[in-house]
């Protein structure tokens, strides 16, 4: 990438809104199985966005509560921390990334796509025995991998556009797309984001490499989260603007010991997740 | 009204020599009305015995209300007779769980589905249906009224008011005391203490005089302190809701999988000293122990 290109990613980044801080303590709390209830109430009270959001989807028929809730306190004596950690973690998630005013870009099929990506890279994790901990990373990986498409979306649409028409094209790969016509892949800007707002390194990592697999086998999250790439795209868990399946790379299936295919069928509940993770699309979007 | 109790194990079934008192089956009450009419708690193990004898009587008619979709709630619903039998009508009904936007019928597909279950619902012969309740909705069933109400537990989770032949039985499978997550001191302690109270006051309001109250008493004051948040209350937790709604009498259920017929035992007469002249009358629950409300 040439320092003009840089420049202009860069610029574009820096348009983008700040990663709540809010957010980042609900991921982290809902990894740990010990996180106290005050804690994670505290953590929701301090944002009045995401507050917002949760008392809407807590009094929304889907609870069927005979009474309105009308605070974070109120949602805590009446629904118990698991229930409200689960809410906040589904909306946390979402709710980070801004909507995207852009045309160029099917905000739901895309946020289909990383809820996919999300659920099946943690049921990977999960399979591997990564950590509950842990697990939380590999739910973030999925949802932000492609995070650098929103900005690419929002500051540069006239080039986006152009690289998404040619992705459009039989065998052409979007992000080989997106360097000949930006000069840079959604991924290298997704890992500018990730370093502006601060998450932690192996996650700006993974976004940043998500697309630079060579053999595969470096490190557990990318072979997670590029085989989950993979099957999403396969299974057409919405849409990212990028519909080429690429094969898993040696070390990829070395490190599952199955093929794709073999993966999928071991996992005949990603389906119903992603399905699950659908109001939190609809939830989240709203401001 | 008639109460027996199928089942009163929480977590687990746990057969064996030092169980056969109290019970090895999860949980689960069969109703009766004075006509004879059925609907039945929960569907732990303890329901299967139940479907037996409802099927060696012919096709069954029956209503399950199921307070929550954890395991010993439901681990014997795919081996409810009645559902397999044409001619059976078996209505479950319980609460939804609106984080994954499923109705009750997930409590039973979902067990029940390849390669956890060989047989999955669409081959069940009966007449079954599903309803999925919101708190505070009544469900008449003629015979008897049925209100949910939602108690304090990592899922949700319903307790249910069941009121038949002009008496009330209030059934809780799992409940623990609401409590504030702040200390005093902390800025939001009196607020978060106003909340409690309220729900508290829902739920006293709601029991208030009731004729039989069965509810959850998984541990001992001292284990209780140990488990706090896990969703369960204690024996004097219980005795002192049943003491403050003035319920007529009451059964502490949901053993603690780990008590053996001699533990409990150990505990019943420290509960009858302790609890000797206060005003409650209660027993342990027994696997088949029957009661008139």
């Amino acid at each position: 990438m040439n320092n003009d290109v840089r420049q202009k990613l860069l610029e574009a980044v820096e348009r983008m809104p700040a990663f709540p801080k809010s957010v980042h303590q609900v991921l982290e709390l809902s990894g740990d199985i010990n996180c106290s209830q005050k804690d994670l109430v505290e953590v929701i009270k301090k944002d009045p966005v995401f507050t917002l959001k949760i008392l809407r989807l807590v009094n929304s028929p889907y609870f069927g509560l005979s009474r309105e809730i009308t605070s974070i306190n109120h949602a805590s004596v009446y629904l118990g921390l698991n229930t409200l950690k689960n809410v906040a973690l589904g909306l946390a998630a979402v709710g980070a990334i801004p909507r995207s005013a852009s045309d160029r870009l099917d905000m739901g099929a895309f946020w289909l796509h990383s809820l996919a990506v999300a659920a099946c890279a943690s049921m990977l994790g999960r399979k591997l025995g990564v950590s509950r901990d842990d697990v939380a990373n590999y739910f973030a990986a999925g949802l932000l991998h492609d995070i650098g498409k929103v900005v690419f979306a929002l500051y540069m649409p006239g080039r986006f556009e152009t690289a998404t028409r040619m992705a459009a094209e039989p065998g052409a790969v979007l992000h080989h797309c997106e360097r000949e016509v930006i000069g840079a892949t959604h991924a290298d800007i997704g890992g500018l984001l990730a370093e502006k707002w601060h998450l932690p390194g192996e996650l700006r990592e993974v976004i940043a490499a998500h697309h630079s697999m060579g053999e595969g086998g470096d490190f557990m999250l990318k072979d997670c989260l590029f085989a989950a790439d993979q099957i999403s795209k396969k299974l057409s868990f919405g849409s990212a603007g990028n519909f080429d399946v690429e094969p898993l790379p040696t070390g990829v299936g070395h490190r599952f010991n199955m093929t794709m295919d073999e993966l999928i069928a071991d996992m005949p509940s990603l389906g119903e997740e992603v399905e699950n993770a659908r109001i939190f699309i609809k939830l989240g979007e709203s401001r | 009204m008639r109460i027996r109790f199928r089942g009163t194990r929480g977590s687990l079934p746990v057969p064996g020599p030092q169980t056969i008192k109290y019970g090895g089956n999860t949980t689960c009450i069969e109703v009766r009305a004075d006509d004879g009419s059925l609907l039945v708690l929960d569907a732990g193990t303890g329901i299967r015995e139940l479907g037996r004898e409802l099927v060696a009587e012919g096709a069954a008619s029956c209503d399950v209300f199921i307070t929550h979709i954890h395991w010993d709630h439901i681990s014997g619903l795919p081996f409810f007779l009645p559902l397999f039998v044409p001619g059976s009508r078996v209505t479950l009904h319980g609460p939804g769980d609106p984080l994954n936007m499923t109705g009750i019928e997930a409590a039973l597909a979902r067990q029940m589905e390849y390669p956890f279950f060989p047989v999955r619902t669409a081959e069940l012969a009966a007449d079954i249906r599903y309803r999925t309740l919101v708190e505070g909705e009544t469900v008449d069933l003629g015979f008897a009224r049925v209100t949910p109400l939602l108690m304090n537990h990592p899922a949700p989770n319903f307790g249910y008011l069941v009121r038949c032949d002009g008496r009330t039985l209030f059934f809780t499978g799992d409940h623990e005391p609401f409590g504030n997550i702040y200390l005093p001191g902390d800025e939001d302690f009196e607020a978060y203490a106003a909340l409690v109270t309220e729900r508290r006051r829902v739920v006293l309001d709601m029991l208030r005089d009731v004729d039989l109250l069965v509810i959850d008493a998984q541990y001992t004051p001292e284990e209780y302190q140990r488990k706090k948040g896990w969703g369960h209350g204690s024996m004097a937790t219980a005795l002192e809701l049943a003491r403050e709604v003035g319920a007529g009498m009451t059964v502490l259920t949901h053993h603690d999988v780990n008590r053996t017929d001699a533990d409990l035992d150990g505990l019943d007469a420290w509960l009858r000293a302790r609890w000797k002249d206060r005003g409650v009358r209660f027993e342990l629950a027994r696997e088949g122990l029957e009661l008139q409300a």
